[in-house]
């Protein structure tokens, strides 16, 4: 039996099938991924990601800190609450994680993946040494994600006393209200909050939810959702060995100040000197057929890629991915699917945002 | 718990196989299957005529988690498949018995369901 979070009762009391996922037990889905995923698109949805890593960074050196661990500059955060999503890089320049930043009152919250949370730990409490700042991880709080085109509306129903509060929010923006903090922020192309709540808390306002007509969903639904919207995945996208510039993740570098010596900087202008050698790209299969993770991609004349996160498509209802291809791949490949060289089309992604398909 | 009905034959491959009045055999998914498939998203079927040997791999299920081979649960001939279900292939999920049936053969040794197993043998199987 894995780690499972203050919500695990509400998943088995809503017949979630449970699986393990990075250590912990979690739904997969509640009986059908497709009808979840579908309802995010068109409604509201909700996840539990309380199984994710929130780490608080706090003293006089905190943002030097981050602004040495991290690919992107946190001090472009003006304000309280406002959010940003970087990489945090290894002296190679490879990606041991994407994590979301948001500014708090004096101090800093990140959110990391849980199925890197050991690494991530071991890597910023090593690196936390040379300034004067502490870390502290807040395993004591849950976090719901509710995302959707009616989300919004359906929490600011469930707590009144924060809705105008919760509807002056701007997208990419956060807002603690005691213990409580919401941002609107997701990984699945819609509006909607991801909502950090005390864990004693948040069975109730689960159900709450649940009776406002929110859906459960499972982690199938939030990857086939995420890829949908072009969203890379840890561990599948992007890992210790690749770095942003070949991950899709160029924009969520800050180069400028030129001063600002990340770690990972070094490596990144010297592959940008050299030429990077790879991209992520997305990838349409218009015709039958599933692309899936480790499939290998040809690219006539140029080479070979591969498939590094594929599904099918509910919302467009064919197969997307997305797949590193070399750097000069232009606009069609082939993938190799159970032994057959399939025709595809290279696109820029998102594939879908808001419920609505987004490429040409 | 998955539904196993009583009447049927089973393979471990987990296919169902129901034998028609006319002596063909009529095979699908069994429900134990598209659950753990979960939402069927495509259907590759065999060609009509065919003759296949058991265990062939013939058809394809592709659900939004994995793509899953079919294979032949016996030797015969394919007779007939169901084109409806290539065009709703969610019916393997809704459906397993009934409308989600995946090919029907001609079986090259007529008394070949008596050697397969019965619903109560595979219902220990899926435990």
């Amino acid at each position: 039996m894995g780690k499972q979070t203050p919500l695990y009762q509400q998943h088995l009391d809503a017949n979630g099938k449970i699986v393990d996922f990075g250590g912990w037990d979690m739904p997969i889905h509640y009986g059908s991924q497709l009808q979840e995923h579908n309802v995010v698109r068109e409604d509201a949805g909700m996840f539990d990601v309380s199984h994710m890593t929130i780490v608080d960074i706090q003293g006089p050196e905190a943002l030097a800190y981050l602004q040495k661990i991290l690919a992107n500059d946190v001090s472009k955060l003006g304000f309280t609450g406002k959010a940003l999503y970087t990489g945090m890089l290894n002296e190679e320049g490879g990606v041991i994680d994407d994590l979301i930043v948001y500014k708090m009152e004096g101090w800093y919250r990140t959110v990391v993946n849980c199925g890197t949370r050991e690494k991530d730990l071991a890597w910023m409490n090593k690196q936390i040494e040379a300034f004067d700042a502490t870390l502290t991880e807040r395993p004591e709080l849950a976090m719901v994600a509710v995302q959707g085109p009616n989300a919004i509306e359906k929490v600011k129903q469930v707590r009144t006393e924060q809705a105008d509060l919760i509807g002056d929010l701007k997208v990419f923006q956060g807002l603690p209200v005691g213990e409580w903090f919401y941002a609107r922020t997701g990984y699945t192309g819609e509006d909607g909050l991801e909502i950090m709540i005390p864990a004693a808390e948040v069975a109730e306002f689960w159900t709450a939810l649940v009776e406002a007509g929110v859906a459960p969903a499972g982690l199938g639904a939030r990857d086939t959702l995420r890829l949908e919207a072009g969203m890379n995945l840890y561990g599948n996208d992007m890992d210790d060995s690749i770095s942003p510039l070949q991950a899709g993740m160029g924009w969520t570098i800050a180069w400028e100040p030129t001063d600002r010596d990340f770690i990972g900087r070094k490596a990144l202008e010297a592959q940008k000197a050299a030429g990077v050698p790879s991209k992520l790209v997305g990838i349409v299969l218009e015709t039958r057929g599933v692309m899936r993770s480790h499939q290998k991609v040809v690219v006539e004349g140029i080479g070979e890629g591969e498939v590094t996160s594929g599904t099918f498509s509910p919302t467009l209802q064919h197969s997307i991915a997305m797949a590193r291809v070399p750097y000069d791949t232009g606009s069609e490949c082939n993938i190799e699917m159970r032994g057959k060289l399939i025709p595809a089309r290279i696109v820029k992604m998102p594939f879908v945002r808001n419920g609505k398909k987004v490429f040409e | 718990m998955s539904n196993i009905p009583a009447e049927l034959k089973y393979v471990e491959s987990h296919e169902w196989l129901r034998k028609e009045a006319d002596g063909t055999i009529t095979v699908g998914i069994t429900d134990f299957a598209q659950a753990a498939l979960g939402d069927v998203v495509f259907i590759e079927l065999p060609e009509v005529g065919a003759e296949v040997e058991a265990d062939d791999d013939i058809a394809v299920v592709e659900s939004v988690k994995a793509a899953s081979d079919v294979y032949a649960p016996i030797a015969g001939k394919i007779v007939a498949v169901n084109e409806d279900l290539v065009d709703a292939p969610e019916k393997a999920n809704e459906d397993p018995y009934g409308d989600a049936w995946f090919f029907r053969m001609e079986p090259a040794d007529a008394d070949v369901l008596d050697t397969l197993m019965s619903a109560e043998d595979y219902a220990a199987k899926c435990e």
